[in-house]
């Protein structure tokens, strides 16, 4: 059977294709180096727009106002430029209201496209330029630590870590973010306290890796100015311990965030980076996994929720759970040395 | 690879779910279609496989070992028609609803007319609305534009203006739509679905045919008083398939598979549903439950007329993390016989989307997502209620239509650990009224004897008179005012055997006469109280005969709606109580 799979590795090559939703400008080359914040391509997403009715600013019916527009499809004009006009005694003119492009002209209107700042798509990580996408962005390469979660609010930022969970549960209160964090990327293991977040941005941090959040909080974390990255679960639950153990022995070190929020369908996840050399075997993470005994398993549901262990048997046929459902299942052997039978579904294999 | 619709025997059905996909594989069998089995693998629709065809090749595996039929040929491809030697199949049919919903944009003159039949055609299939244009729209012209640009719909759904009707506004409004696609890129246009004054093809083509792909439907409104939606629906169901297979691998390569035919699940499970409407008692209703991870969809068809809604903010899935935007958790925690805070059941809601195929491994855990299955349901219905006809059966505006039979379909329900616990979902979620037999669909084969029924109607009728549909009992729900405890029933039920058992009914209980499936009985039925058994008028005796399932015969006098104590304590008391009463 398929696993589903995170990924949790000390050392990896990377490989994100990350690209605008529209044809846009790629603005990076082929074999450029770039930080997780740099901008590799940008597109006016969603210009607003103006239609100018020319007819009836000018009086005159449609196909006699066409003849007067001064201005065609694809024009860069400035605020004031007269666009349609003159006409009659008082010489009667439309203007441009605001810079911007015509799009159409004619039938007796003009649309224009206003200019507006571009939306800008970042590199997400830091690493190589691979390869460019056409006009939609680029494949960018690196190699590193990876650590995948489950929940992010959507932002992109780099800085040093600052452990600050002493443990996985570790709560983060707001009386352990104060100055000397500023400009870092916190580690957590469980935050429940909106003033967490809140003096994060007043410091401001560049950005939170915790265990788990109060589900009360999310609204919240969604508007702060730094990305934030759930690893395990919305509720209270110590950070899974493979994750735990790998980001608290790289404290000090630079990590690089890209929050943004699950989609399996479009193939994103919320990951922290750490960047290390490559070493001569390091390879591609496999996305590709079928359960096999041996495989390091961490647990996605009660009772074991968030423990990691070793897939030890997969169970032949149907198992009956405490909760009565028949599903397949497997024998794990958890970190902690008890031996416990869980649903394959439930599993999410470590690689 | 099209399919012959020739002289057809074997059938495959592949439906690929968003969670799973099922092959499953029908035949003759002593001269009767039957089932005969099916494979379930997960859908590989998403990361990092971004295609739809990886499952199906597994399924089809599965279903080779569970059947010993060979499907797939040596060359990797399946074998249609059958051979000599026993390997192939002679028609396939698929279904999907995997993948996020589909955006739409509606646009209709008037909020209450076109707009309204809109909004109805769009909840037949797996789409969110995101926003609506119409007469009362305030907004400036590039307003709409922007807002088109800004929300990438995959369909417009454009409708207005009766026959002989109004013409201008409704090409006014059809302005925006063709600026803001000549702005988009061309592969990124929207279908748009033209179901409006018929009188404006011509023009609506020569302003928008140019730009995008454009269908024409009939007027969903030919007059303000009449509504015509089924032709519109089918045409709806064409534009899913053909933006699916733009947006997802694999979808065009199964259409293929099918002659054509890939529809909706959504739509092939309402097929079925209209089929059974003509088979039983033209006077009630039959309603189809179908609680998936990509939606809840609830079909209603009253003697051949089908009112289909889809429900993607109520699938059990994905969505589930937005589920408290329709509901509090308190309103999921009256489900429960246990106690639950209300932060936990949110974290549940986070983490079940997280890993929407993961199951409860826990009894408390299982609780809750048979609660979420309660509450989908009954909200689901709720909407769905208003697109039923108006002429339907039923005691009150407020309570469910006379239904014979329900199905229901979805894991939640078919996969729950005993019958008993299907039940009370069910009883719980839909509230039936009268006389109703409750059946679910064990092996999710619903929907593909919907899309088989267009090719092989035979086969869709004799896999449905066996017994693949699992018959969970009858259930009898009284419907009056009376006190808690009061006396509102007495029955005896009479077996083959002539054995007779009277049995007193009290309000806010339920009561299980055991019959076994293959047995029948007899009930002599006398409300108390002037309640309504069914059976003719509020008050009125009478008999009937029923068939055995597994739960035999359930009296379900809890009451409807049904009412429970607002203090909590006495609430999970009385659940537990009836939990016990059915086993579950």
């Amino acid at each position: 059977m398929l696993a589903q799979v995170t990924h949790i590795l000390p050392i990896t090559l990377l490989r994100r294709e990350r690209l605008l939703s529209s044809p846009g400008r790629v603005v990076v080359r082929k074999g450029q180096k770039v930080s997780a914040t740099d901008v590799i391509a940008e597109i006016r997403l969603n210009p607003q727009h103006m239609l100018l009715d020319i007819a009836r600013s000018l009086n005159l019916p449609v196909r006699e106002a066409d003849p007067n527009i001064q201005c065609q499809a694809g024009d860069q004009v400035s605020q004031g430029d007269v666009l349609a006009g003159p006409v009659g005694f008082t010489k009667r003119v439309v203007r441009a209201p605001k810079n911007g492009r015509v799009i159409v002209a004619g039938e007796g209107q003009i649309l224009l496209e206003l200019e507006g700042p571009p939306v800008e798509l970042k590199a997400g990580m830091p690493g190589i330029v691979a390869d460019l996408v056409g006009d939609r962005g680029a494949i960018i390469e690196t190699s590193g630590a990876l650590i995948q979660g489950v929940w992010g609010n959507n932002r992109i930022d780099f800085g040093l870590m600052h452990v600050l969970a002493r443990s996985p549960d570790d709560e983060l209160k707001p009386d352990r973010m104060d100055v000397s964090l500023r400009g870092s990327v916190v580690l957590g293991g469980y935050c429940r306290d909106p003033q967490s977040l809140k003096l994060g941005g007043e410091l401001p941090i560049r950005g939170m890796i915790l265990g788990s959040m109060d589900a009360a909080l999310l609204p919240f974390a969604l508007k702060v100015p730094y990305p934030v990255i759930i690893l395990d679960a919305v509720g209270r639950r110590p950070m899974n311990p493979a994750a735990y153990k790998l980001l608290s022995t790289n404290d000090k070190r630079e990590v690089s965030l890209n929050a943004e929020g699950w989609d399996r369908f479009a193939g994103k996840r919320p990951e922290v980076v750490i960047p290390l050399p490559a070493s001569g075997n390091t390879s591609l993470p496999r996305d590709v996994v079928e359960f096999l005994p041996g495989q390091s398993v961490l647990v996605t549901r009660a009772p074991y929720a968030g423990q990691t262990g070793t897939l030890s048997n997969i169970l032949l046929g149907l198992t009956v759970l405490p909760s009565g459902i028949k599903t397949q299942a497997a024998e794990i052997r958890l970190d902690n040395g008890d031996n416990v039978v869980v649903p394959l579904v439930n599993l999410e294999v470590l690689v | 690879m099209a399919t012959s619709t020739v002289d057809a025997e074997s059938l495959l059905s592949i439906d690929v779910g968003s969670i799973t996909t099922r092959a499953a594989l029908f035949d003759l069998v002593d001269g009767r279609y039957r089932y005969l089995g099916s494979g379930s693998v997960l859908t590989t629709a998403y990361a990092p496989f971004h295609d739809i065809g990886e499952g199906i090749r597994s399924a089809l595996d599965r279903l080779q070992l569970v059947t010993g039929r060979v499907l797939v040929g040596g060359d990797e491809r399946l074998i249609i028609p059958s051979k000599d030697d026993g390997s192939g199949v002679d028609t396939l049919v698929a279904t999907i609803s995997a993948g996020p919903p589909l955006n739409m944009i509606l646009l209709g003159l008037l909020e209450e007319v076109s707009l309204e039949s809109a909004r109805r055609l769009a909840s037949t299939t797996y789409a969110r609305v995101v926003d609506s244009i119409s007469l009362n729209d305030r907004r400036k012209p590039e307003d709409r534009i922007d807002a088109i640009l800004r929300l990438r719909p995959d369909i417009i759904l454009a409708t207005g203006g009766t026959e002989k009707g109004a013409s201008q506004s409704v090409l006014k409004l059809l302005d925006s739509i063709g600026l803001a696609s000549y702005l988009m890129p061309e592969d990124e246009r929207p279908a748009v679905l033209f179901a409006g004054n018929q009188a404006l093809q011509d023009d609506v083509q020569k302003s928008l045919g140019k730009l995008l792909r454009l269908q024409f439907a009939p007027n969903v409104r030919p007059t303000l008083e009449v509504e015509q939606t089924e032709a519109t629906q089918v045409h709806l169901s064409d534009l899913y398939r053909s933006v699916r297979s733009r947006k997802l691998s694999g979808v065009e390569e199964l259409d293929i598979w099918a002659g054509g035919g890939l529809m909706p699940t959504a739509t092939a499970f309402g097929r079925v549903i209209r089929f059974l409407s003509k088979v039983y008692d033209p006077i009630k209703g039959v309603l189809g439950v179908d609680v998936g991870a990509s939606a809840t969809t609830i079909a209603g068809a009253f003697n051949g007329e089908l009112a289909l809604s889809v429900f993607p903010q109520f699938g059990l899935g994905k969505s589930l993390a937005e589920l408290v935007e329709y509901c509090s958790p308190e309103a999921i925690a009256r489900w429960l016989h246990i106690e639950m805070s209300a932060s936990s059941i949110r974290e549940y809601l986070h983490q079940k989307s997280f890993y929407p195929a993961s199951v409860p491994a826990t009894a408390e855990e299982l609780h809750l997502e048979q609660a979420l299955a309660r509450q989908v349901m009954q909200m689901a219905l709720r909407k769905a209620t208003s697109f039923f006809p108006a002429k339907v059966m039923r005691y009150g505006p407020s309570l469910s239509p006379w239904f014979e039979p329900i199905v229901a379909s979805g894991s939640v329900l078919t996969r729950a650990p005993n019958n008993a616990q299907s039940l009370l979902m069910l009883l719980d979620g839909v509230q039936p009224t009268g006389v109703t037999t409750i059946v679910l669909d064990q092996n999710h084969i619903a929907p593909a004897l919907g899309a088989a029924a267009a090719i092989n109607s035979t086969l869709a009728v004799q896999v449905l008179e066996t017994s693949t549909l699992h018959n969970l009992g009858t259930v009898i729900s009284p419907v009056g005012n009376a006190r808690f405890g009061t006396p509102v029933l007495r029955l005896r039920i009479t077996y083959e055997d002539g054995r007779e058992v009277p049995v007193e009914v009290k309000q806010g209980s339920i009561e299980v006469l055991p019959l076994p499936a293959g047995q029948s009985a007899k009930l002599n039925l006398t409300p108390l109280q002037r309640y309504d058994v069914g059976m003719g008028g509020a008050g009125r005796s009478g008999g009937l005969r029923v068939v055995g399932g597994a739960l035999g015969v359930v009296i379900d006098a809890r009451g409807r709606p049904l009412k429970m104590p607002e203090d909590p304590a006495r609430r999970r008391e009385l659940i537990r109580k009836w939990r016990s009463t059915l086993g579950c």
